[in-house]
Order: structure tokens, then sequence, then C-alpha cells
């Protein structure tokens, strides 16, 4: 029955509203991630920036979506509240069948540690710490014991083929490799989403594929996965690929129909 | 964040910036340094002077009955001349004090006087402590014989010239020599050596080695109550709740002996260690103030200190807190980590204080007559305030860590 509604992306606002449902009311279990007329400004200095105008989106378990779009789209934004780091300014966030869209910041620090994955562009990993420290990370915050967590975070390091790495800081470390170090700490609290920001932006295009390939083999054993870029290319490997343009959706499509459109 | 963890991470921190840390922590440590050292000196001069001193020189729950107090501080000439209109103090008051005290109180008349010494191997040498007393003295001063024994009751009753010595004297005196039975020369009046006393070493300058007791009535009497001022009359309590009923005893027997009205005062004195102590008290009164209000003034200094490297760990390691966050620290867990980093930096000053403050402590002890005793609470209490000093410092620090928006904070290099 998902796979009904992952074919068939969502073409015109109007067919997208229907399927997000009506405000106020929890979506329909089937759903991750549902946005309502998601909006948010910035106040610049008295001027006010309006980076995401109404954004309608629904994401259903075990997708791969990319959201593409040029600098100034608004993606990185929209990424923020999907990764529960910022707070929309008007319009709804369901994520995993709960409102996070008015949470505190404690409550939305619990979220980002249960049900959020993230793979930085920057890779974002502590530079004083191990792979293995660097792994552990998010289950020192979810409160679990020294020994299961290091259980854990060994079994995410195997599961990107670092499993002889572990011991090694990150400036130990070629780019590749810190990236797979930043995704087994995305996936060792088991998150709803792998929420991936650039995840190759700072990569050489041999291991772009590398990391690439990861992706695509964990969207394979199921894991829902959300990559933001601005590169054509690289979300060609998504399975779905939706377009932000000037903080609004421009288009949302399979693969098949974006790879045509962009010619890649 | 595990406390464990937080720790760890603050002595890594130490570790990696040895300079920085030294910097930082110098404040507290060198207050704690000084509160340490302070407090053990003050501890060991208590110990010198309210064991030693009141123990040895007055006795445990001891008083003596005097014309006027032997230990004096700021007497003015008024109330020495009063002191000198006084009347002495006769062995006839003091028989009056012992028929009114209880059968378990002690008494013990005695008289003092520096003498010279003689005997058939030495001639002169430094003054002696010639002390005229009946035997129970040997019990209210504990007052102890390494070799032969103290006189009786009823050599005292008798007058025997025999005499108890004190090891310097018995070195001096009888060079290399078994001293019992031998004669001592006090003044040109010869005694019999019977004792001689174990080791006692100096109180406030008084050799109490060079002491030497012959019985009340012998010929010593001669010597010391020439003047027929009676040196005084000691009696102890047989416990420390006994003790102000003796005194009042005492003071009785002697109001009613001289005849004086209810609103005179007093014109004898009646000395305890307490009385004594009372000066020690005041004196140590300031030194603990000083030797607590300094070093915590260098502690206000050191928070800041801390309270500055802390705002500068939290720029540097901005970024890293943005990490934290969107991985799910929550405020509080950020907090904790700053808040402990903090306070272990500061403990970990003044551990090290703790360390210098005793070699100060005992160095001062080594080169001067101060002596020093580390008290078990002051490390315990110092490294509690070095916590407490961090936590101080760091919790402005960590509120901002805390505060700060992981979008932005991931942002910063």
């Amino acid at each position: 029955m998902n796979q009904q509604i992952t074919e068939a992306p969502l073409g015109s606002t109007a067919e997208r509203q229907i399927v997000v449902g009506a405000s106020g009311q929890a979506p329909d279990s089937r759903w991750v991630i549902v946005t309502r007329g998601l909006k948010r400004d910035y106040d610049m200095g008295g001027e006010v920036v309006r980076a995401l105008r109404g954004v309608d989106l629904a994401i259903s378990r075990n997708e791969y979506v990319a959201i593409m779009g040029p600098s100034g789209s608004g993606k990185s934004t929209l990424m923020n509240l999907i990764g529960c780091l910022d707070t929309p300014s008007a319009g709804e966030y369901w994520l995993n069948g709960t409102l996070v869209s008015r949470m505190s910041d404690d409550q939305l620090a619990r979220v980002r540690n249960k049900e959020i994955g993230f793979v930085f562009q920057t890779f974002n990993l502590l530079p004083r710490a191990t792979a293995l420290h660097n792994v552990e990370l998010p289950l020192v915050y979810a409160g679990i014991t020294s020994d299961e967590r290091k259980r854990r975070a060994r079994a995410a390091l195997e599961r990107v083929q670092l499993e002889n790495r572990m011991d090694h800081r990150p400036n130990e470390l070629s780019g590749g490799q810190r990236q797979r170090v930043a995704i087994a700490r995305a996936l060792v609290n088991e998150p709803s989403i792998l929420l991936a920001d650039e995840p190759t932006g700072n990569l050489d295009s041999q291991t772009s594929e590398e990391i690439m390939r990861v992706f695509e083999e964990l969207a394979t054993q199921g894991q829902t996965v959300i990559m933001v870029t601005h590169e054509p290319d690289i979300a060609a490997h998504a399975r779905r690929v939706v377009v932000l343009r000037d903080g609004l959706l421009s288009s949302d499509d399979r693969r098949e129909a974006f790879a045509a459109k962009h010619g890649v | 964040m595990p406390l464990f963890e937080a720790v760890r991470l603050a002595l890594a921190t130490i570790r990696v910036q040895k300079l920085k840390s030294f910097f930082t922590l110098i404040g507290v440590t060198i207050s704690v340094m000084f509160l340490i050292a302070v407090v053990s000196i003050v501890q060991g001069m208590s110990r010198y002077v309210e064991d030693d001193f009141a123990g040895k020189f007055l006795g445990v729950n001891t008083f003596n009955l005097r014309r006027f107090p032997d230990i004096q501080n700021d007497v003015t000439a008024e109330q020495w001349r009063e002191w000198q209109r006084r009347p002495n103090i006769t062995i006839e008051d003091a028989t009056a004090v012992k028929q009114a005290l209880p059968a378990d109180a002690r008494w013990a008349m005695h008289d003092v006087v520096w003498a010279d010494g003689s005997s058939d191997f030495t001639q002169g040498g430094p003054q002696i402590l010639a002390e005229a007393a009946t035997p129970e003295y040997f019990a209210i001063k504990d007052l102890n014989v390494t070799q032969g024994r103290i006189f009786t009751e009823q050599e005292d009753a008798l007058g025997t010239d025999v005499i108890v010595i004190g090891t310097e004297v018995a070195e001096r005196y009888f060079p290399n020599l078994d001293a019992i039975g031998r004669e001592l020369r006090i003044n040109r009046f010869p005694f019999r050596v019977i004792g001689v006393l174990e080791k006692q070493g100096t109180v406030f300058g008084m050799p109490l080695d060079r002491q030497v007791l012959a019985p009340f009535h012998s010929e010593m009497s001669r010597l010391t109550h020439a003047r027929h001022n009676l040196y005084g009359v000691v009696v102890q309590a047989p416990s420390p709740a006994a003790f102000d009923g003796l005194q009042q005893i005492a003071r009785e027997v002697m109001r009613k002996r001289h005849k004086l009205h209810p609103a005179e005062p007093d014109d004898f004195s009646l000395e305890s260690s307490a009385s004594a102590l009372g000066q020690w008290m005041t004196i140590k009164k300031y030194l603990v103030l000083a030797g607590t209000v300094l070093p915590a003034i260098g502690l206000v200094v050191g928070a800041i200190v801390i309270m500055n490297i802390m705002l500068v760990a939290v720029a540097e390691r901005t970024r890293e807190i943005g990490i934290r966050k969107s991985l799910g620290a929550r405020r509080r867990d950020i907090l904790a980590q700053f808040l402990v980093e903090s306070a272990t930096l500061s403990a970990f000053g003044a551990l090290i204080g703790v360390g210098l403050g005793i070699a100060l402590a005992q160095g001062v002890a080594k080169i001067s007559p101060l002596p020093a005793a580390v008290a078990p609470w002051s490390i315990v209490l110092a490294v509690g305030i070095g916590a407490g000093v961090g936590i101080i410092a760091g919790a402005y620090p960590a509120s901002r860590a805390s505060r700060l928006d992981p979008i932005i904070a991931m942002r910063s290099e």
C-alpha cells in the first residue's frame, strides 16, 4: 500500500493538500513526515525574510527522498525544521504521528535524539574523540549504559565497514571514512529518519559515489533517508526528488521523471 | 552526560593545555595553599598552647590559687599596684582551702625559685628551677619519673632533704652517671637525688627539664619561701564537671579569710587553663579570621579567572556544543558538562593547593618554632571550596553554552 503512494509523486498543490490532510489532525500512520503550510520567517535587522512560504509535504516510511533547490530556495531551512533543530513560524510538522512544531527546546532535543540521525556536509565529528566515542554520543544522551553503548556503537561502525578504524580520531581518517563515521553515528539510535545535508559536498566524486552506495544500501534495508542537496546528479540517487524554489515546492517527481527532466 | 565522562573530559583538557590550565588555576591553588597553611599553623599552635602549655604548665582541670596571675598580659600600672597591695597567700590559707575541698580533689602547695646548682662533678651552670611542693603536685602536673621514685607524704611531713630532678639537670650535674642516691646542692643546700623526671621539653621558653622538686617542708622551703609569700596552691578537680564547684569553694574560703565585703572584688587570683587561654583564644580568632578572609579574596579572584577561561572555552567549543545539541543533548546536559568541567578544573587546582599548603606548613614548622598540624577537615573543606568556586564561576559560562542555538553553533568555526 505504501508502495502505491510513494510511486505516485504528488504533482499539484491541491493533490498534495489532500495527502497531507486537514490541519490539526494526526496524519495516517504510514507517513513518517507530514508538514502542513510550513512557514519560516527570519527577522534580518528589521527586514522579514520569508525563507519558507507554506510547504505541504508528506514522506512515508522507507522512502529515499532528495530535497533539491538552488541556494536561497529554503532547503536548509526546511531541513532544519524537519531535523527539529528549528521551529516553524506557522504551520504544522508531524513526525511519526507526533506534532513537533509546538515543542519546547528540551522536547525537541529528545526527538532529535530518538527519531533523527544527522549526516552533515562538514561531518561534524568531535575532533578530540575517537570514531567509537563519536558514534557513542547519541547513546550517551539517550542514557544508555556504557557497555551497551560500546556494543551498539561497534555494531553501527561495522555496518559502514569501519570496524578496524574505531580507535582513530577524525584527523586520522579520510573524508569518506569520516562521513561513514557520521553515518554510523546517525544510525546508532535506530532513528525514524536519516537526514543528510549535502552529504557529499566536501568529498571528491569517487568518495561521493561510495557514500551514495552506503545510502542506497540503507534505503534498500528499509531506512527512511532524506537528503538535501543542490547537485542534480546526487539527487538522482534518491527515488523521489522534491524541488524547492523561493520557499515553495516547485516539483515532486519520481527518480525517473526527475532524471529525464534534468538529463542526468 | 555521565559524571565520570565529564570529569575525564575535564582532566584531559588540563593535560592537553598545561600552561593555560596553570594560569587558570593559580588563583585557586595559591588561595587554597595559604588557607591550608594558615589553618595548619593555627591548628598546630592551638594544640601546642592548649595541650602542652595548658596541660604541662597548669594541668588538666586544674586551677592555681595565687596572689596575682602567673600568666599576665597587658597589665596596667594601676592593676600592678593593686596586685602589690594584695595580702600574701599563706600556708594557713592553703590548709584552709584543703580542708574545705571534697576528698576526691587533689591539692598541693608549691613554691618556686631560680637557684644555682652544684654537685661533686660540676660547678655552676644554668639556673635551676627549684620547687618545693607537697607530693600530690606530681599527680596534678602529671610528672612521672623514669628512674627512682617521687617523694612520699612522710618525707614531706618530716622535711627530708630528698630531690627529684629533671633530665637536663641529671645530665648536667651527673654526666654519664646514675644520679640516684647522689648529692645535688641547691644554693649550697645538699639534697639526695631520689628520682629523675621524664623528658618534658620547653613550654614557652620555660625549660621544664631544668626543674627540680623537693618536699615542701624540706630545706628547699627556706630557699623558696623566704618572704612568706606562698607561690601558689594548686587544686585539681576529679572531672571537668566538678571544676567550677571547686573553684567556688576555694573562692569562698579565701573571701572569708580575707574578710571581704560582698561588693569588694577578690584580692587573690584563681587561675585556670581557661582563663590563661583567654588571650590565646583572642589571638587565634584573629588569626583564623585573617587566615580565611585573605584566601577568600584570592578565591574570588581565582573564580573570576576561571569564569573568564570557561567563557573562552565555550566560545572555542561552540561548534562542539552545536553538534552535541543536534545529537540530542538537552540544555541541562550542556549545563552539567561545563559545570562539571569547571568544578573539576577548580577542584584539581585546590588539590594542588592542598599539597603545596601542607608543604608550606611543614616548611614553616621546620624553620621556625611555629608548629603545624594539618587538619583532615581542612583538606576536605579546601577541595570542596575548590569545586564550589568552580561551580559558581562556571555557572554563567555554562548557562550561556546551554542556551546556544544548535544551527548557529554548528555553523561557527
